[in-house]
C-alpha cells in the first residue's frame, strides 16, 4: 500500500494493497476483487485517478483491499457517496462496490436514482442471496423457500427482486451479469461497463459459502447468454424477464449519451454579490 | 404619537399589510421594502400566509428603522387591508393598539369586530374604486400610494423601485402601476398620521437580502463549490439561490431523491477535495443523521445548514421555532464530536455559514448551521455582512514514505490526501481505524481517535466570534439565533428603564467554551436565557455544560409567533 508509486505498466497486483481480507476461505468475493484489479490493469487507468466506493457488508469491505483511493462508507449508502464525488470530480475514474442487501434493501431507492441519473459510475454488485456479514438473513434476492435462517424460518414468501429488470426500468444504460466462478468473463464485462460513459451496473453471482454453501451449485447452473447484446429495452426487458437469472454475458447496452462536460467559473464572488446592492 | 425605540434611540415604524390570494400583498411588500431601501434606511420585512399552498391570503410585516433592524415590533403602527377575508387568520401576528391606523378601503366590507373595536384611528379610502379609472389598475398599487404617502416616502422613489421590481412584466403594466401610486399618492389626506421618515444624511451600501440568499451567498464566500440536497421548506431558497450562482462559480448542485442521499453525495463530494454543503430543515436533519456521524469518523469535512421551523414531526413547516438544538447537539449516535453554530441575524446569515465552511475545512469536522424560517424567508435591509479573517484551508497531505490519514499530529488535525495524489493513496473508513486507516476493533486505537476527534475540535482558537456580547450590566440576558434580535431590543429598554443589561448572544454554540461564557457572566445577578422553543434546549444544554449559575432562569417560547420584545422585557421587570 505504501512508498513510491507504481511505475507502468501496471500489473494487477499493483491495485492490491497489503490488507488481508477478512473473508472466509472460498468466499465468492475474492475472485470479484481480483477481476476488478485485472480490469484496472488492463486499462492502465493510474491508481490515484481511481477510486472505490463501497456501503457495509463482507463485500463492501473490498476496497481497503485495492490500492486506489477508497471509501468504506455506511450501509446502503455507496451510490450517494460515489455519486457525490462523480458529481466534483469528473475525472477520476468511480466504482461502486457492494452486496444484494446493501444495493437492493436498505440502499434500494439509490439503486433506482443513480439508475435513471446515468452518472459515469461502474456499479458492482456481489450477489449472494443473503445477509453475509450479519450472519445469513435472508435478502430481497433470497428465493422465497429459503429457510435456513431463523429470522424467515418459512421462507421469506416473497417474490425475489429482479436486479437487471430494475435496474432497466430505471434506466440504466449498462446492464450486465457476472459470475465470480468465471473470472475472465467478469473482467471482461468490468473492463466494458469502466469504460461506458454513462451507468453501468454489473450484477455479480458471488457465492457466499458460509451461509449459503448451495451455490457451490451455480457453477453448474450459470451459463452464458446465447443472444447478442442489445440496444432494444423493449427485447432487453424481455430477456431479464424470461431467462433464469443466471445467464451470463452483456444484457442491455443503450448508446451512450453525451455528457456536458464540468463547468467553469464566470463570475468572482464580488461580481454575484452587486445582485443585493441597493442602488443609491 | 408614542413610538418604540430601539438601542440607537432612532425611531421605527411597524407597517403591515394583509389581503386574500390574488389580492397582490407581496408586491406591495417588495416595492415598499426596495424603497425603503433607496431612500437610505433599514427594514425587516417578514412573511405570513394562510395554510394554502399558492394563492391564499397573506400579510407581510415590515418593520423600518434608521439602523439595522433585527426583530418586528410588540404591535404595527399602520394595518393596510385590501380586503378583510380570513384576515383573523393574521391577528396574533399582527396585534395593533388604539394608537395603530387602520388603512382599509370602504367597498371590501366592514372591519372585523377584533380590529374594529382595538383601533381608534381608521382611513378608508376606496382603493378598488380609485384603481378602475385607470386601465388594467390595481388596488393593491393604490393602497402602496396611499400608505408609502402617508409615512413619508418620496413618490419618485417608489415609481423607481416599481419599475425595478416589476420591469419584465411588460410596458404596459409598468404604465398602469405608475399612475396607480401616482392616484394613491394624490388621494392621501392632508392629515399627518405619522412623522415622515426622514433620510440620514450620508447614505452607507446597504443590501437587499433574504436570510436564505445570505445563507447561499455564506456558502458560496466560504468556497462551497458542491451541494445536493431535497427541497424542504423553509430551506429551498437557499438552494434556488445556489443553483445559479454556484454554477457561475464554478460549481454544481444535485437535486438528490432524499437526505439520506443528499447528506452522503456532499461526503462524497467533500472527499474528492471540494468544499460542500447541504441545507434541509428538522425532518432532513434527522435522516442525515446516520451520514453526518460517518462524516465524524471519517474526518470528511460537510456543513449542513439547517432552517428550523416548527417540529416534531412535520410540525408547521411555514412558521419559525428554535427546537432542532438538540437534535443538532445530540442526534449523532456514538461519541461524534462537532461543530454547531447559530446565525444571530439575517446578516449574520452570511458571516456564520461562511465561517462553518471555513472551520470545517480546517478542521476536517461536521458543522451544523442553526437559522430559522423567521430568517431564512424574511428579507432585510443590511449593512454589506462582514467576513471571517479565517482563511479556512484543508490540512493538506504531501508527499510521504509513508502516508497515514490518521495519523496523530501536533493539533490533532491529521493531513489529508486528495484523490490524485499518487503518494497518499488510502481507503477513508467509518470503520474506526488506526492511524493508517485500516479498520480496527483495538482499544487504543479507538481511545486514540476517539481523542484526536474530539481535541482538534476543542484545543482550536476559535477567537471572538464565539458570541456577540453587547452592552454591560447586572442584568445578563443569554440567547442565541434569531431570539438575539428582540433580547437586544428588550435589553436596549432595560437599559432606558435604568437597569443595566448585557446581551450574550451565542454563535459557537458546540463546543461551548464554558470558560468564556463563566467570564462574561460570572459577574451578572439576573441571568435569563431566551430562546424560542417548548422545552427550554438552551438552558438545559447550558445547565448540562454547568455553564450557569444556580439563580438563572429561562425564558422559552414555541413558535410560531415571534418572541416579542416587551415579553422579555416583562419578564425581568416582574423580578426574576
Ligand atoms: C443502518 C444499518 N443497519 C444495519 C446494519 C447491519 N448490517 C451490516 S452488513 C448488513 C447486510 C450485508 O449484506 P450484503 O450487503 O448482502 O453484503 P454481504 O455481507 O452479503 O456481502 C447489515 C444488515 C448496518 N451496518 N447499518
Ligand atoms: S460470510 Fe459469506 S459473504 Fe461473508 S465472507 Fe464469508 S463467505 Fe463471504
Ligand atoms: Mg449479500
Amino acid at each position: 500500500m505504501h512508498g513510491p508509486p507504481p511505475k507502468p505498466p501496471l500489473k494487477a497486483k499493483d491495485y492490491k494493497s497489503d490488507v488481508k481480507p477478512i473473508w472466509c476461505a472460498g468466499c465468492g468475493h475474492f475472485a470479484v476483487l481480483s477481476a476488478i484489479t485485472k480490469a484496472l490493469a488492463h486499462l492502465s487507468l493510474p491508481p490515484e485517478q481511481v477510486a472505490l466506493v463501497s456501503g457495509i457488508g463482507c463485500s463492501s469491505r473490498l476496497p481497503a483491499y485495492t490500492h486506489v483511493y477508497g471509501f468504506h462508507g455506511i450501509h446502503g449508502r455507496a451510490l450517494p457517496i460515489a455519486t457525490g464525488l462523480k458529481a466534483a470530480r469528473d475525472d477520476l475514474t468511480v466504482l461502486v462496490t457492494g452486496g444484494d442487501g446493501d444495493g437492493f434493501s436498505i440502499g434500494g431507492n439509490h439503486f433506482m436514482h443513480a439508475c435513471r441519473r446515468n452518472l459515469d459510475l461502474t456499479y458492482i454488485v456481489m450477489d449472494n442471496e443473503v445477509y453475509g456479514m450479519t450472519k445469513g438473513q435472508a435478502s430481497p434476492t433470497t428465493a422465497p423457500d429459503w429457510e435456513q435462517n431463523s429470522l424467515t424460518p418459512h421462507g421469506t414468501g416473497l417474490p425475489s427482486f429482479n436486479p437487471a429488470a430494475i435496474a432497466l426500468a430505471s434506466g440504466a444504460g449498462f446492464i450486465a451479469r457476472g459470475f465470480s466462478g468465471d473470472p475472465g468473463g467478469l473482467t471482461q464485462l468490468l473492463i466494458e461497463g469502466i469504460l461506458y460513459p454513462g451507468f453501468s451496473f454489473i450484477h455479480v453471482l458471488s457465492p457466499c459459502i458460509t451461509y449459503h454453501p448451495e451455490q457451490k451449485e451455480w457453477k453448474q447452473s450459470v451459463h452464458a447468454l446465447t443472444e447478442n447484446t442489445t440496444a432494444d429495452p423493449v427485447i432487453a426487458a424481455q430477456r431479464v424477464q424470461e431467462n433464469d437469472r443466471m445467464a451470463t454475458g452483456l444484457l442491455f447496452k443503450a448508446p451512450s449519451a453525451q455528457r456536458q462536460g464540468s463547468t467553469q467559473a464566470a463570475a468572482s464572488t464580488q461580481q454575484i454579490s452587486e445582485q443585493f446592492l441597493v442602488p443609491s | 404619537m408614542d413610538r418604540k425605540t430601539d438601542l440607537t434611540e432612532t425611531s421605527t415604524l411597524s407597517v403591515a399589510i394583509v389581503g386574500s390570494g390574488g389580492s397582490g400583498v407581496v408586491t406591495i411588500g417588495k416595492i415598499l421594502l426596495e424603497s425603503i431601501a433607496r431612500f437610505g434606511l433599514f427594514a425587516l420585512m417578514s412573511r405570513s400566509s394562510g395554510p394554502q399552498i399558492r394563492g391564499g391570503e397573506s400579510a407581510v410585516m415590515l418593520r423600518i428603522g434608521s439602523s439595522p433592524v433585527d426583530s418586528l415590533d410588540d404591535d404595527f403602527d399602520l394595518l393596510l387591508a385590501l380586503d378583510w377575508l380570513n384576515a383573523e387568520r393574521f391577528s396574533d401576528e399582527i396585534p395593533i393598539t388604539e394608537n395603530s391606523l387602520i388603512l382599509a378601503d370602504p367597498d371590501k366590507g366592514a372591519l372585523p369586530d377584533h380590529y374594529n373595536h382595538t383601533a381608534n384611528r381608521q382611513l378608508l379610502t376606496p382603493l378598488s374604486e380609485l384603481a378602475k379609472s385607470i386601465e388594467q389598475g390595481r388596488a393593491n398599487m393604490v393602497g402602496l400610494g396611499v400608505l408609502s404617502s402617508l409615512i413619508g416616502l418620496p413618490r419618485t422613489i417608489v415609481c423607481e423601485a416599481a419599475r425595478d421590481t416589476l420591469g419584465q412584466k411588460g410596458a404596459a403594466v409598468l404604465e398602469a402601476t405608475l399612475k396607480c401610486i401616482d392616484l394613491g399618492y394624490s388621494e392621501t389626506p392632508e392629515e399627518r398620521y405619522f412623522a415622515p421618515l426622514s433620510a440620514p444624511e450620508t447614505i452607507q451600501p446597504r443590501w437587499n437580502i433574504s436570510g436564505n440568499e445570505a445563507s447561499g451567498f455564506g456558502a458560496l464566500q466560504g468556497g462551497v463549490r458542491f451541494v445536493a440536497a431535497y427541497p424542504i421548506t423553509p430551506a429551498s431558497e437557499i438552494l434556488e439561490w445556489l443553483a445559479p450562482n454556484l454554477e457561475k462559480s464554478g460549481g454544481s448542485l444535485v437535486q438528490a431523491e432524499d437526505e439520506l442521499a443528499s447528506i452522503n453525495m456532499i461526503i462524497g463530494a467533500s472527499f474528492g477535495g471540494v468544499p460542500s454543503l447541504t441545507a434541509t430543515s428538522g425532518p432532513g436533519l434527522s435522516l442525515m443523521m446516520e451520514g453526518l456521524g460517518l462524516a465524524v469518523a471519517s474526518e470528511t469535512p460537510v456543513v449542513v445548514s439547517n432552517v428550523m421551523r416548527g417540529g416534531p414531526s412535520t410540525g408547521i413547516p411555514t412558521k419559525s421555532e428554535q427546537s432542532d438544538l438538540n437534535l443538532a447537539l445530540y442526534g449523532f449516535h456514538g461519541d461524534a464530536p462537532h461543530i454547531v453554530l447559530s446565525a444571530l441575524s439575517i446578516r449574520d446569515c452570511a458571516f456564520t455559514t461562511e465561517w462553518a465552511v471555513k472551520l470545517a475545512e480546517t478542521l476536517q469536522a461536521v458543522a451544523i448551521v442553526l437559522t430559522d424560517q423567521s430568517q431564512g424567508q424574511a428579507r432585510a435591509v443590511i449593512q454589506p455582512p462582514s467576513r471571517t479573517s479565517l482563511e479556512g484551508k484543508r490540512k493538506l497531505a504531501s508527499a510521504t514514505e509513508h502516508y497515514q490519514r490518521y495519523a496523530l499530529s501536533e493539533d490533532d488535525v491529521s493531513p489529508m490526501a486528495i484523490p490524485g495524489d499518487s503518494n497518499c493513496i488510502y481507503t477513508a473508513d467509518g470503520l474506526e481505524h488506526n492511524q493508517q486507516g485500516v479498520p480496527s476493533a483495538m482499544a487504543e486505537d479507538h481511545q486514540r481517535q476517539l481523542d484526536k476527534r474530539r481535541q482538534k475540535l476543542t484545543r482550536f482558537d476559535y477567537g471572538d466570534d464565539w458570541a456577540e456580547i453587547t452592552g454591560e450590566g447586572d442584568i445578563c440576558l443569554i440567547t442565541w439565533g434569531s431570539a438575539t434580535g428582540a433580547t437586544r431590543e428588550a435589553a436596549a429598554r432595560l437599559n432606558r428603564a435604568g437597569h443595566p443589561t448585557q446581551v450574550l448572544a451565542v454563535r459557537l454554540l458546540a463546543p461551548l467554551s464554558v470558560e468564556r461564557f463563566r467570564q462574561v457572566t460570572g459577574s451578572a445577578a439576573k441571568l435569563l436565557v431566551v430562546e424560542q422553543n417548548h422545552g427550554g434546549q438552551f438552558f438545559e444544554y447550558l445547565n448540562a455544560q454547568r455553564a450557569l449559575p444556580q439563580q438563572a432562569q429561562s425564558l422559552a417560547q414555541p413558535g410560531p409567533l415571534p418572541i416579542r420584545p416587551n415579553v422579555i422585557y416583562n419578564r425581568i421587570m416582574q423580578g426574576l
